[in-house]
């Protein structure tokens, strides 16, 4: 049925961290299976993937995976859509089932990252043979580190100094809080990469990465694959009464591109879509940010996660610095915000951030987070950016069907 | 005295001075720095008039590199910089040692350029940065 609800049926992920001993096929494969089992079905009831894979996004990764889990002839959308690829793999389901195309299907996203190094770097000096202008600026040789950085601790810390420079009340101590607050969050979750805790002045004395991240404030590179199989609410209703128990309903469902501003030409705006894509789907919810449970937000560095406090409305508009101070994004605060212990702690395998934010929120709206569970949780709201930039944000909500 | 070529395409080194130039949209007034095909923020393919932009500007955000991409020399300073009367550029702050004590947010910059490389002709390459206001 067009226009159908949409449900969570089904949610899994690899621990995040390093897996050298499987391939990204492993990965994969233990997030989807995980996945169905978790939602009480099979492969043979998928009606589509989304899958998402940004370091193998030529290499048709969902048809491989369904050489491992099962070929059923269904439709596969291969996306890529940087760090919001595993937002974009579930929305492509969510689409389909509200097309009518579909009334159940399996988002994955999986990566492995190794010890790939800095991400988003130019090459190095290059061999100057002759210098020939290139691309759409002209280049004749390799500009990163003498036109600035498009390294990603770079450009995020530029981000956040941006967000200094236009708010008062607001200076460098605040990105150290956060990321002493992500890892003392990250202690409680078994599924994240690293579970320690770091004081705000072990993290400033941590080495240097761009300046003020240094290397806790940085999320890592990871190894790690997530899945959820979502239903449309017609076929959930056929679904056994202990399944339909555990299914959390998707109340918004949205992906922003960033409109044109003056600077984004000089740095990446990673402000406005997410400011776009938040209001769209609160309206799509009915929810004000005010009614979050908590919230999993796009920490790829310490000094992106204070911008969406204030991009998301958890607080006032200028008042993240106030936020934090007044302990808003802690577990036990107003809005706790990464109780997962972000992408900082828990590790940012690219195209399965996305698709992990969904089953953590899932995890808590249903009770089962264990010894991170935020008590009575009912609203939860996902949020993850890919640099170009897209946001993406899903908001769930815990429902009698 | 070797030939000299612009690091990019929006640096202008000629007779009136190394300076930056934009290509603004006819019909929207909207600068960019890069080739364009068509407007990025009206849309219009109307066309564009070049523009030469302001050799000041403050600085909006920066950051300094100290872990840098292989090849690349750190640390040094990235910062976005809003230039006088319109357009906003990403440049290293130079002239000046890479540290919090020395580079502020909304420090008043001016351009200047420095030579980044030398090709098998000896031709050399000029890049353009800011240092601080005297």
């Amino acid at each position: 049925m067009a226009g159908d609800n949409v449900w969570v049926l089904g949610a899994h992920m690899t621990k995040f961290g390093r897996h050298d001993d499987k391939d990204v096929l492993d990965l994969a494969s233990i997030a989807a299976l995980g996945a169905l089992a978790d939602g009480g079905v099979t492969i043979q009831d998928m009606d589509v993937i989304g899958a998402g894979s940004l370091f193998n996004a030529a290499a048709g990764i969902g048809q491989q995976i369904q050489k491992q889990i099962g070929q059923t002839g269904i439709p596969v959308f291969n996306v890529a859509n940087a760090c919001a690829t595993g937002a974009t793999a579930v929305r492509t389901v969510y689409l389909s089932i509200k097309a009518g195309e579909a009334q159940m299907g399996l988002a994955v996203g999986v990566e492995q990252m190794g010890k790939m190094g800095l991400l988003g770097m130019g090459a190095g000096s290059a061999a100057n043979k002759e210098f020939t202008p290139s691309g759409r600026d002209g280049r004749v040789m390799p500009v990163e580190g003498h036109l600035g950085t498009f390294t990603m601790p770079g450009v995020f810390a530029q981000a956040g100094m941006q967000y200094l420079y236009e708010n008062d009340d607001v200076d460098v101590e605040h990105f150290y809080k956060i990321s002493a607050k992500n890892h003392e969050h990250s202690v409680r979750n078994p599924l994240s990469q690293y579970q320690k805790r770091f004081s705000v002045d072990e993290i400033k004395a941590a080495p240097m990465i761009s300046w003020p991240n240094t290397m806790p404030m940085c999320s890592p590179n990871t190894d790690g694959a997530a899945a959820v199989v979502l239903v449309s609410e017609e076929r959930l209703r056929s679904l056994p009464k202990e399944v339909q128990r555990r299914a959390v309903k998707i109340v918004a469902s949205v992906l922003a591109t960033d409109p044109w501003v003056e600077s984004g030409a000089a740095l990446p705006d990673v402000n406005t879509c997410t400011r776009n894509a938040a209001k769209q789907a609160y309206e799509m919810a009915g929810v004000d940010p005010q009614d979050l449970d908590l919230v999993e937000l796009h920490d790829c560095f310490a000094t992106a996660e204070l911008l969406h406090y204030d991009n998301l409305g958890l607080c006032e508009r200028g008042g993240a610095g106030k936020f934090l101070d007044e302990r808003g994004p802690y577990r036990d605060g107003k809005i706790p915000v990464n109780v997962s212990g972000g992408l900082e702690s828990k590790g940012h395998p690219i195209a399965a951030t996305g698709v992990a934010g969904l089953f953590e929120i899932t995890t808590h709206l249903r009770g089962e987070a264990g010894d991170r569970q935020i008590e009575g949780a009912k609203v939860g709201l996902t949020h993850v950016i890919g640099l170009g930039s897209t946001c993406g944000i899903h908001i769930l909500e815990k429902s009698a069907l | 005295m070797a030939a000299q070529v612009p690091l990019v395409s929006y640096l202008v080194l000629d007779d009136a001075g190394p300076h930056l130039s934009a290509h603004t949209c006819t019909a929207c007034g909207a600068l960019s720095l890069e080739r364009r095909n068509a407007c990025p923020k009206c849309g219009s393919a109307a066309g564009f008039v070049d523009t030469r932009l302001a050799d000041t500007g403050v600085i909006t955000s920066f950051t300094i590199v100290q872990r840098a991409a292989p090849g690349v020399k750190a640390p040094f300073v990235s910062a976005t910089v809003a230039l006088d009367g319109g357009g906003a550029v990403t440049a290293n702050i130079v002239d000046t040692d890479p540290d919090p004590e020395h580079v502020a947010l909304g420090m008043k910059v001016t351009l200047t350029t420095f030579v980044v490389g030398t090709d098998d002709n000896g031709t050399e390459a000029v890049a353009f940065g800011y240092a601080p206001a005297a």
